[in-house]
């Protein structure tokens, strides 16, 4: 789960990290009211996703009246198609530095990798190319997390040796999340340094991993209503559906993810362009095939419908069946083409030719017919 | 073949769940030597004609066993990996979906205690060597014997070459699925390299996808292979991922796309599919 800037902070404080006072707002009066409790305020849009300042999804205010107009044009904008549910209105730092601080998990190293950089900021990944260097990275042991004179080393590589004390407690409280809530990345950048020399998270970023929100119940509960994303995904979600949105016209369903994302590269390559990806897994049980082409005829873009399905352990036939019952109980008008392949394939495009629906012998053959019938 | 051999005996830790036997009596009938099977509380009975263990090290000492599949529920999994590690196993095959990422670093940083131990997966379909058994859900009907490697990320995708394969008349010498997790036990390029000295091999599959790097590490061990090679690498025109944060790209860069893999395999002369059909035509070519 990817948690919003104020959700990253207030988990992030409850580990003893600093924070600039901040107030939640859902409309312009209590970004107003926020201002006046605070002072001058960023009004700053909430969404699980990077690059809002560039969206016009930061506005700075210096009274209540210009929060207000801040958050009337913030909240309802869509950012990389998350509509913008609330802002955060924070007070203003007086920085002296910005410094990057963040871990995630490089697949390579199959580890955890944590990273400190006193040219924090907007441009870390510019700076990350062209002068690698000025990043100092630690492997923390994943058992006992990093140890004080490991982060030292971090941070004496870093170039930040004046700041040994400070940062070394802020290592290690932002460590805490990999333990203590399954994060998978956490990014404060940037970490500001004040005037008066405190240490202090501008910004705030954490995503945690969706495989272990068995064991962190009260992250789910408290935060994930908050985050509206695409309807059509979180339609997918509640019916438990791997599924993506796209831009294009034809609905795409696939057992498999590398199968799935395979027959939206021949969707492409055939001229098409889809609408979605959606993984049904392995079994493509009868059920879970009605459940994809439901959320999919939800989107009124879909001109037609491309399922393909290579059946190993689940046969063909029985997948042929589940297709034909869907079709049935959604009395679906759009094209449909399936694609079926593996166990008892000849019994399934049989069951599937008697129901009128065109088999495709392979996925390219299908992706080929699918953009036809949809021009 | 390369990891599962005549001779490999194995068991399977989860034996007695839902999914576990339907596997197990998969992996029974086309010819496995299952020896036993691992469900704490339950040792001493019987599941499929095999006997039931209540802890790993007990199977290895009364069967001999060398090699096991894990079909535990993910909270559990990453532990049955590391018992398994530890009691001697040389060969584990991780089926299981969903492992928290968290858990499996530790598991890999825990198993570099035990070199001898391959892990293959987790979120895999496990291995298959045609004609002599098989770890995991790869259906055997699909697969025949032969000189054919292929080593995948994706399940289906797999499952739809080695059709393809056995279509065409090329039998296959040994399937191997790494998974598609983050975190992974083996990778395309310790796979490529077991099959680059296995001499019943003589054409080599790979099937990558987008994220990570393995594939072009793959490409580039695999240069002046004397394997005849053919690659694929799906999602090339998957969206790039709603980002947040820069962690990511500071890592990774420009790797880990499908543009940087394709250029992997053909700077070092290995040709790339564009659809899987076509991975049957590059080795015939």
């Amino acid at each position: 789960m990817k948690l919003l800037e104020y959700q990253a902070k207030e988990v992030l404080q409850s580990f003893g990290l600093e924070i600039p006072p901040g107030r939640v707002a859902r409309t312009p009066e209590e970004a107003a009211a926020a201002a006046r409790e605070i002072g001058p305020v960023a009004v700053k849009a909430q969404v699980p996703v990077g690059g809002r300042g560039k969206a016009g999804g930061i506005k700075l205010a210096q009274t209540p009246e210009d929060a207000a107009v801040a958050a009337g044009q913030i909240i309802g904008m869509e950012i990389k198609g998350f509509r913008v549910p609330l802002v955060y209105c924070e007070g203003a730092l007086d920085i002296k530095q910005e410094i990057y601080l963040g871990f995630t998990v490089d697949r390579d190293a199959r580890a955890n990798i944590l990273m400190l950089s006193a040219r924090g900021g907007m441009d870390i990944e510019a700076v990350a190319q062209e002068t690698p260097d000025a990043i100092s990275r630690l492997y923390p042991n994943p058992w006992r997390g990093p140890l004080d004179f490991e982060i030292r080393r971090l941070v004496f590589a870093a170039g930040l040796g004046d700041l040994v004390g400070p940062l070394t407690k802020v290592v290690r409280l932002l460590y805490r999340a990999i333990p203590e809530r399954d994060a998978l990345t956490a990014e404060i950048n940037p970490l500001v340094v004040t005037g008066d020399g405190r240490v202090v998270a501008g910004d705030a970023k954490l995503e945690t991993d969706e495989n272990a929100a068995f064991r962190h119940k009260e992250l789910e509960e408290r935060y994930s209503t908050v985050i509206e994303g695409d309807q059509y995904e979180v339609e997918a979600k509640k019916r438990g559906l791997t599924y993506v949105s796209l831009d294009g016209d034809i609905g795409v369903i696939g057992n498999g993810a590398g199968l799935c994302m395979g027959t939206l590269d021949l969707v492409q390559r055939a001229g098409g362009e889809a609408a979605n990806f959606c993984d049904i897994g392995g079994g493509a049980k009868a059920e879970v095939v009605k459940n994809a082409l439901q959320v999919i005829l939800m989107n009124p873009k879909v001109k037609g419908v491309l399922i393909n399905v290579f059946g190993g352990i689940t046969r063909a036939d029985e997948v042929a069946r589940g297709v034909v019952e869907a079709r049935a109980a959604l009395k679906m008008k759009l094209p449909l083409v399936v694609r079926l392949s593996g166990t008892n394939e000849e019994e399934g495009k049989r069951i599937l030719r008697e129901n009128g629906i065109e088999p495709g012998d392979n996925g390219w053959e299908a992706a080929q017919k699918i953009v036809e019938l949809t021009r | 073949m390369i990891l599962l051999t005549p001779e490999s005996k194995v068991i399977v830790q989860g034996i007695t769940g839902r999914e576990g036997t339907f596997h197990a009596e998969r992996m029974k009938e086309m010819g496995t030597r299952l020896v036993g099977g691992v469900s704490p509380g339950k040792g001493g009975g019987q599941h499929l004609e095999v006997p039931l263990f209540n802890t790993v090290a007990e199977a290895v000492a009364a069967t001999g066993a060398d090699a096991t599949g894990i079909f535990v529920p993910p909270p559990f999994a990453a532990d049955a990996i590391m018992e398994a590690a530890e009691a001697g196993l040389s060969l584990i095959v991780c089926i299981t979906e969903g492992i928290p990422i968290q858990d499996m670093i530790r598991v890999k940083s825990y198993l570099k205690e035990f070199p001898r131990a391959r892990l293959l997966g987790p979120n895999c379909p496990g291995l298959i060597t045609p004609g002599v058994g098989k770890i995991g859900i790869i259906p055997a009907q699909i697969s025949s014997p032969g000189a054919v490697g292929l080593v995948s990320r994706s399940g289906t995708l797999t499952y739809e070459a080695m059709a393809a394969l056995t279509k065409a008349g090329l039998g296959q010498s040994t399937v191997v699925g790494i998974g598609g997790d983050p975190v992974l036990g083996l990778s395309f390029s310790d796979v490529a390299e077991l099959f680059e000295h296995d001499s019943q091999t003589t054409h080599l599959v790979l099937i990558g996808e987008i994220g990570g790097s393995d594939e072009e590490r793959a490409a580039e061990r695999l240069r002046g292979t004397r394997l005849k090679v053919a690659a694929f690498i799906s999602g090339r025109t998957a969206p790039e991922g709603k980002r947040m944060g820069h962690a990511g790209a500071i890592v990774s860069g420009n790797r880990g796309t499908a543009k940087s893999k394709v250029e992997a395999f053909q700077a070092v002369g290995i040709p790339v599919a564009e659809t899987t059909d076509q991975i049957v035509e590059l080795l015939k070519a």
